[in-house]
């Protein structure tokens, strides 16, 4: 379990997004605290990789405020009114939120070092000399020191996904969002792209993770929110919404994937 | 037993077995050497091919400055071609809709009429604005010079073959853009990359993959192309220049084979360099690696399971296969 405190580090109070005339978030009003482990599971179409793509701008919400450490993303707010922010701004506002995507999302034409490297030194300005120092120790706590020159086709697909968290973490981010990152890779790797996620959580960073490894969430979330129909069905601590799901539709879900 | 079975062994790797034969494959291979050798001996005797005369020109000065020419002219133009074709195909991805459709009304003209036309009309620029003036509409200009001072035939040349090319690279770079899968784009904007950046750094090597082989064509037929420019009319690349000293010697066939010698020359070195190109941007893609003892070291650490059994010695399974991850 993760040390949380009560500051909230994100805060969406009725976000709703739609795609044309398609809802896929109603009014999804929730609260992530600093440190704090969420868990989002559900069945696929039920929004929640959506929600979490809107959380660092990827896709702009239809209505509602969602807001990263007491920040407004994607708007700015003067007079009671909101402007849309410039592309630079919200660039400035995605460098402290990483993101682990599904399908690994690695540069292909970088070694895994460079990968690592890559956004630091382009997006922060930092000194070549000191970021490679940082990203091989980032390397070498994803268990990939040895692994720093290769390129990301010479790596499995749990290697990837973990240079990715190195990747994500290199900017030193105050919120991690997951995007089901173990979801494309072969049951046998898995566990070491947990195991780092586990740590990761222990180390007190606050994160946000869609999954469908409820284990996952048993055991590392401090609460866990169910979503369906791009509403929250049910939330809470995950022990007792896995072992004692009230809502009817929270049962029939488990009941498939337990 | 233990002899049979070492001998099964032994000759289990080399498999005696009759090869496939393809006996028409053969033939036909000797029916066309046969063909291209009398073709060969009846050229070297023909007096019309005049080999001696080839000989003389191909390295005459003349020719060999037309060469230099041709050369010039596909390089600055290809350069200019480039710098705009990557532009313009920039602009027809954007989602703004002026930058956008003028993009669109610039490739619809470029490409949608010949090149010859086009340097036609460019020879005519001088008759048809004949001077260029810079200062602002409707008042008296500040600087105002004749077109044909300012636009030799040679800088007419490249400028005309460079806007006709730059449509037909736009579309070669915007297929190469729209090939990257958008996970890139996503991965690089979460990271906090500008637009110029994620462009620059992640979406356009990639691309490179793609765009080479169609722009190593290009490269090749603006050598060929630069023939046209006589249309302008600028008369000292390789075509023109070859064709003006046959009109005086009238040996045609012989100045069209050394024009032939110089520009196969050219388009070789080309598809070298072509073939280096493509080898740089495919890093990632094929299957080098950086160092087999470091894979094994770390293989250990990941997909690798010691086995120990019985009084044998300890067996490591091969490591799983190290590409199995999913490629995009």
């Amino acid at each position: 379990m993760s040390a949380a405190n009560d500051t909230p580090m994100v805060v969406a109070d009725r976000v709703s997004k739609s795609f044309g005339s398609n809802e896929v978030l109603k009014s999804i009003s929730l609260e992530v605290k600093s440190g704090e482990v969420m868990c989002l599971v559900g069945p696929s179409g039920s929004g929640k990789s959506t929600f979490l793509r809107c959380i660092n701008h990827l896709e702009v919400v239809s209505s509602g405020r969602l807001s990263v450490d007491g920040e407004l993303i994607g708007y700015r707010e003067a007079n009671n009114r909101l402007y849309e922010m410039r592309p630079k701004e919200a660039a400035r506002q995605r460098r402290d939120i990483g993101m682990v995507f599904q399908r690994f999302n690695l540069f292909p034409h970088m070694t895994a070092l460079q990968n690592v490297m890559e956004a630091p030194i382009r997006v922060k300005g930092l000194s070549k000399a000191g970021v490679e120092a940082n990203a091989r120790t980032l390397l070498a706590r994803v268990g990939l020191a040895e692994r720093a020159d290769y390129y990301p086709a010479h790596l499995s697909g749990g290697q990837q996904q973990r240079v990715a968290i190195a990747r994500a973490l290199a900017m030193e981010p105050k919120l991690m969002l997951f995007d089901e990152p173990t979801s494309a890779l072969d049951p046998e790797l898995v566990g070491e792209v947990l195991d780092v996620m586990q740590n990761l959580a222990r180390d007190g960073m606050t994160m946000i993770v869609v999954t469908h490894e409820m284990g996952f969430a048993k055991e590392v979330a401090d609460s866990l929110v169910f979503m369906d129909g791009g509403v929250v069905v049910e939330s809470g601590v995950p022990t007792e919404v896995l072992t004692n799901p009230q809502h009817a539709r929270t049962q029939a879900f488990l009941s498939k994937v337990l | 037993m233990t002899d049979t079975a070492a001998t099964a062994e032994k000759t289990e790797p080399g498999i005696k077995a009759i090869r496939l034969r393809h006996p028409w494959r053969n033939t036909f291979a000797v029916v066309l050497l046969i063909i291209v050798a009398l073709f060969i001996a009846d050229a070297a005797m023909r007096p019309a091919y005049n080999w001696p005369a080839v000989g003389k020109y191909l390295f005459d000065q003349r020719i060999s400055q037309a060469a230099f020419v041709t050369l010039q002219l596909t390089v600055y133009s290809m350069i200019i071609a480039i710098i705009l074709g990557v532009t313009l195909a920039i602009m027809r991805l954007s989602p703004n809709p002026v930058v956008n459709s003028m993009a669109w009304v610039y490739l619809w003209v470029f490409r949608g009429t010949p090149v010859y036309v086009q340097l036609v009309f460019w020879g005519l620029i001088g008759t048809i604005y004949q001077s260029i003036d810079i200062g602002l509409p409707f008042t008296d200009p500040w600087v105002s010079f004749p077109t044909r001072v300012a636009l030799s035939a040679f800088i007419l040349a490249i400028i005309g073959l460079a806007l006709n090319e730059a449509a037909y690279m736009a579309e070669i770079v915007r297929a190469g853009l729209l090939s990257v899968d958008s996970g890139q784009e996503e991965a690089a904007t979460a990271l906090g990359m500008s637009w110029f950046q994620t462009m620059v750094r992640v979406i356009v090597p990639q691309s490179m993959r793609v765009i080479i082989p169609p722009a190593g064509n290009e490269v090749i037929s603006m050598l060929k192309t630069t023939s046209l420019v006589t249309a302008i009319p600028f008369t000292l690349e390789l075509y023109t220049r070859s064709r003006d000293i046959s009109a005086v010697t009238f040996e045609t066939v012989p100045m069209l084979l050394v024009a032939s010698i110089w520009y196969l020359f050219f388009t070789s070195i080309l598809m070298v360099g072509q073939y280096f190109l493509e080898k740089r941007f495919a890093r990632g893609i094929g299957d080098r690696r950086p160092d087999k003892k470091a894979d094994d070291a770390t293989a250990a650490m990941t997909g690798v399971t010691p086995v120990v059994g019985g009084n044998q010695p300890t067996v490591v399974l091969p490591p799983n296969d190290p590409d199995q991850g999913d490629r995009r």
